[in-house]
């Protein structure tokens, strides 16, 4: 694939179709050496995302929840390469990392958003130049740059006469979100990811800027990659939600069918911990007590046994895989529709006492 | 902790080889032959030969360093080119002498520097305190060199009160305790102890003015803790920083020492590598040098596990 | 629709930007203001010295030795050749002021580039690199000067050479520190996202914003630089009699101060005033740049 035969920075064409995910990713890992001493010995790794498997539908939003450090946003670093892989593959639609499609490329077609809206702008930049400066890095000449500039300025709702030359400072903190969320536009992508994008934001700010993503998402026919720790945001905007539990996914699914099912002990645990407006709906469940395990020696078998109350010896010997969850109505039809959980309780024969004996 | 401390102590071994490798250098960056700059002019060819076995000189550099290394480290530093004597010795005197000047500059400088401090920083944006930042920083842009010249011409040209130059009467050059040496103290102290004592004041005046604005400090208020309360917070909160800074003041001190030493013929380090400079002797001023920048280090060391000790924040692993 | 079109072509309000800024709050600082000026004044009457209507700095005569301040025709008095004190003083302001500025200007280009490169770059490269500064840094900073300079011997180039040895690794250290701040922000994670090399994210989002506190940090050392430059000299390691630096002056004025004290003390009062205006400068800059310690 090459970009020379496009204008500068339009939109990618869609090339595998609509059956085609837009991204796959395959065994992701990445590990991060820990170093000290005079030389920087490496003394110990970091496991941030071990082994994490998903696939990104074009046109969907995918809801990414799980406690802090539980690697949700290495796994965005990774999708957009800021991050290099230890192992594992990307493919995005159709075209594999590295070998069928560079790094730049994937830059082209797959943007952030990061959840800082003040670090993520360069304060010396007028807000103009900080949204150009990626499409004038794909050799888009300078008026251009700025023309496409103000009209994403207009289109995130910023008036760009009176906002195009402001400094970052100036703005307040959902009007640098919206700037930011342009700049990400600015590169024409095809996948958006948004990391914490509104967590930093007012309630009544955050619904503005949600709905703005989503008018933006039809407009453009985005793909987005939500990631959050606010549950109820990710239930509103997504189509799917995955579950990430000390850089494994734990669970995944679509979102009615996660947020009713709750597969995994360790999704029951983190909507447990999540407070309710009524007092009726608190359930009995007790909230995830603790702080995670360290990922530098991250348990054995399943990750969350440790602050499982339904663990069992297996569970600390045997990793369990990913396995569809009975019961689902949809279970199985497509791969992408497909509610799957990696808990031994949910597979029969798997040593596990709640689970029914060998089928 | 005990981990942290043996690193640190094992991080010293290479900066300590980088540091004599640098001294090692010296004679190497000195125009002309380095075997000529490290022996007496007068020396006979025998003399050369065995100076050029000794040293290694025909081969190559990393053996060189090597053989210079493994002489320093038993003690052997060579001879000076100048008076024929071992290297060693004279600096182990001079040495001597600069500390009994260091540590009365140090007696001087810190608790001056801390009380100056100390008040303008409780008394932020007063008077007080504006005297006392006017001070230290003239403190720290006078040329220490000149300052001394000012209080000679003050108090032993003008006033007639104390001895303008060296360690003792008759221009002597052994330290001794007595009350005639401390009067031949005094100026050369005074002098050095004016920049430690501006540094020591602008840290300490930081330190305290940002400890009382901290939260924690309008809590000790609100719970009806009285000034005095107050301050004994203030003063843990600050001691383990100011004793860092002071440490590393003393360590300059020994490096700083070196042009008041040469306006007072004070007979220590600095009056040791103006002799070798005046007279070109190399390897008396790549010893000198080694010896005081491996103190410096070892000084350096010993604030940094001090402070380890000392701080209950610093939970180093 | 329309309207936003045609906000696309409007002409763009500007806002101040961080320069002018800067320059606002520094003006309104009137210590740190009035030092700047004084120093130009040194500086411009340095370079502009033989328009001024001077003696000749290098005419001695054994006849008018050591005059005293206030003498007629020598307003500060002659030196202990009999030379016009005045001129010299103001000729000595050459030198002494090219001395000690020099180096901090050389050190702060290499420093920043080795700096920007180990922040930016890291892994590897920035280990070697800040463990080559942390050896230098062992070293007090008057030692290391007073070594390289001796071992060089005296002269005007080998003063410049030891003392950007000198202000390079603590140069190196903050420029590495706030490179390496700014590199873990998101902008700057934005930029890579957006395809741009390395070269392109330090020249645009990089470099303008570790510039600043890198230079309030080396206007701060040039003080320390003056003082060291001119005690090089004082030491007969830099400038060479009979050239006219405060340094020397002071060195060979010392023999003086029984004789005519005050004269004596001029070149050192000369140094002085330079070193503190350029600290209040510098302190003027920090605060009106915002740079936090």
């Amino acid at each position: 694939m090459s970009a020379t035969d496009l204008a500068p920075v339009a939109p990618l064409p869609d090339r595998g179709g609509p059956q085609q995910p837009l991204v796959i990713a395959r065994d992701l890992r990445r590990h991060f050496p820990i170093r000290s001493g005079f030389f920087g010995r490496r003394t110990g790794t970091v496991h941030a995302v071990d082994g994490v498997s998903f696939e990104v539908v074009k046109g969907e939003t995918l809801g990414i929840v799980g406690e802090s450090g539980c690697g949700k946003s290495t796994t965005a670093r990774l999708l957009v390469g800021l991050i290099a892989l230890d192992e594992g593959d990307i493919i995005f639609d159709g075209d594999r990392l590295g070998d069928q499609l560079s790094l730049r490329e994937l830059r082209r077609g797959v943007q952030m958003v990061f959840q800082d809206s003040y670090a993520s702008l360069n304060p010396r930049l007028t807000i103009e130049d900080s949204i150009a400066f990626g499409p004038k890095v794909h050799g888009m000449g300078e008026g251009q740059a700025r023309r496409r500039a103000r009209e994403l300025l207009a289109s995130v709702g910023l008036e760009p006469a009176r906002f195009a030359g402001r400094y970052p400072h100036e703005l307040s903190g959902g009007q640098r979100q919206r700037v930011n969320i342009a700049r990400a536009l600015a590169m024409a992508p095809r996948l958006v990811i948004l990391d914490e994008a509104v967590s930093a934001l007012d309630k009544s700010v955050e619904a503005q800027v949600l709905n703005l993503l989503a008018d933006l998402k039809e407009e453009r026919d985005l793909t987005y990659v939500f990631i959050s720790h606010d549950l109820n945001v990710v239930r509103y905007i997504s189509d799917r939600v995955m579950v990430m539990y000390l850089g494994e996914v734990v669970e995944i699914g679509p979102a009615e069918a996660v947020y009713a099912r709750k597969a995994h002990p360790y999704t029951a645990a983190l909507f447990a911990a999540m407070p309710s407006m009524d007092p009726d709906a608190r359930t009995e469940e007790p909230p995830l007590a603790g702080d995670p395990p360290n990922p530098i020696d991250p348990p054995t078998g399943c990750r969350f046994h440790t602050r499982c109350r339904f663990a069992e010896a297996v569970c600390a010997a045997v990793k369990p895989a990913l396995a569809s969850v009975p019961g689902e109505a949809r279970g199985g039809e497509a791969r992408a529709e497909a509610h799957v959980a990696a808990c031994h309780m949910l597979v029969a024969g798997s040593g596990h006492s709640a689970a029914g004996g060998a089928a | 902790m005990l981990a942290y401390l043996l690193r640190r102590l094992v991080y010293v071994v290479p900066v300590a080889l980088g540091v004599s490798l640098i001294c090692f250098m010296l004679v190497h960056i000195a125009p002309g032959d380095p075997l000529v700059a490290v022996m007496p002019l007068d020396a006979t060819a025998e003399q050369e030969a065995e100076m050029r076995a000794a040293y290694g000189f025909d081969k190559p550099l990393p053996v060189q360093f090597g053989l210079w290394v493994a002489k320093a480290a038993t003690g052997d530093l060579g001879r000076s080119i100048a008076t024929g004597r071992p290297v060693a010795g004279e600096v182990m005197t001079a040495v001597g002498n600069t500390l009994v000047l260091a540590a009365a500059a140090s007696l001087i400088g810190f608790p001056l520097g801390l009380l100056f401090g100390f008040v303008a920083g409780y008394f932020r944006d007063t008077g007080v305190d504006r005297a006392v930042t006017a001070l230290a920083i003239t403190g720290v842009s006078v040329p220490n060199y000149w300052l001394g010249m000012v209080l000679v011409i003050v108090f032993s040209v003008t006033l007639g009160w104390l001895p303008a130059m060296g360690a003792g009467p008759g221009g002597s050059r052994d330290w001794g305790w007595d009350a005639e040496h401390l009067r031949y103290l005094v100026l050369p102290a005074v002098t050095l102890a004016v920049v430690p004592m501006g540094i020591v004041a602008r840290t300490v005046r930081a330190l305290v003015g940002d400890i009382l604005s901290q939260e924690f400090v309008q809590a000790l208020y609100a719970k009806g803790l009285m000034h005095g309360g107050v301050l004994r917070h203030v003063v843990r909160n600050a001691a383990p920083t100011a004793l860092a800074v002071m440490g590393l003041q003393l360590g300059y001190l020994l490096g700083g020492s070196i042009l008041i030493e040469t306006v007072f013929n004070w007979p220590g380090t600095g009056f040791l590598l103006s002799n070798a400079i005046f007279q070109r002797d190399l390897p008396l001023l790549q010893g000198t040098i080694l010896v005081l920048a491996l103190f410096f280090v070892a000084v350096n060391l010993l604030v940094d596990l001090a402070q380890t000790v000392i701080d209950p924040r610093i939970k180093r692993t | 629709m329309a309207v936003i079109t045609e906000s696309i072509v409007a002409p763009v309000e500007r806002t101040q930007g961080y320069w002018s800024g800067v320059a606002r709050r520094f003006r309104r600082d009137p210590v740190a203001a009035g030092c700047a000026v004084l120093l130009l004044l040194l500086i411009l009457a340095a370079i502009f010295a033989p328009y001024l209507g001077l003696a000749d700095p290098y005419a001695g005569s054994m006849a008018r030795r050591l005059r005293r301040i206030g003498t007629p025709g020598f307003p500060l008095g002659t030196d202990e050749l009999g030379r016009d004190m005045l001129a010299r003083l103001v000729y000595g302001g050459r030198l002494t002021l090219f001395l000690g500025i020099t180096p901090v200007v050389a050190a702060f280009s290499i420093g920043t580039v080795l700096g920007l490169v180990a922040g930016y770059v890291g892994g590897r490269t920035n280990t070697v690199i800040m463990r080559l500064v942390d050896v230098f840094f062992a070293f007090p900073s008057v030692l290391l000067a007073i070594a390289i300079s001796g071992a060089l011997g005296a002269g005007i180039v080998n003063s410049l050479v030891s003392l950007t040895i000198v202000f390079v690794p603590p140069i190196t250290r903050v420029a590495e520190s706030v490179t390496a701040s700014v590199r873990s922000l998101d902008y700057v994670d934005a930029a890579r996202a957006s395809g741009a090399g390395a070269f392109t994210i330090v020249r645009v989002h990089v470099l303008g914003n570790v510039l600043g506190p890198i230079f309030v940090y080396a206007t701060s050392l040039t003080s320390v630089s003056m003082i060291l430059a001119a005690g090089l000299s004082f030491l007969g390691l830099g400038v060479k009699p009979p050239e006219p630096e405060w340094g020397l002056m002071l060195n060979t004025l010392r023999t003086a101060i029984y004789i005519n004290p005050w004269v004596a003390a001029l070149p050192g009062l000369m140094i002085f005033v330079t070193s503190l205006c350029l600290n209040l400068v510098s302190d003027g800059l920090r605060s009106a740049m915002n740079v936090r310690d």
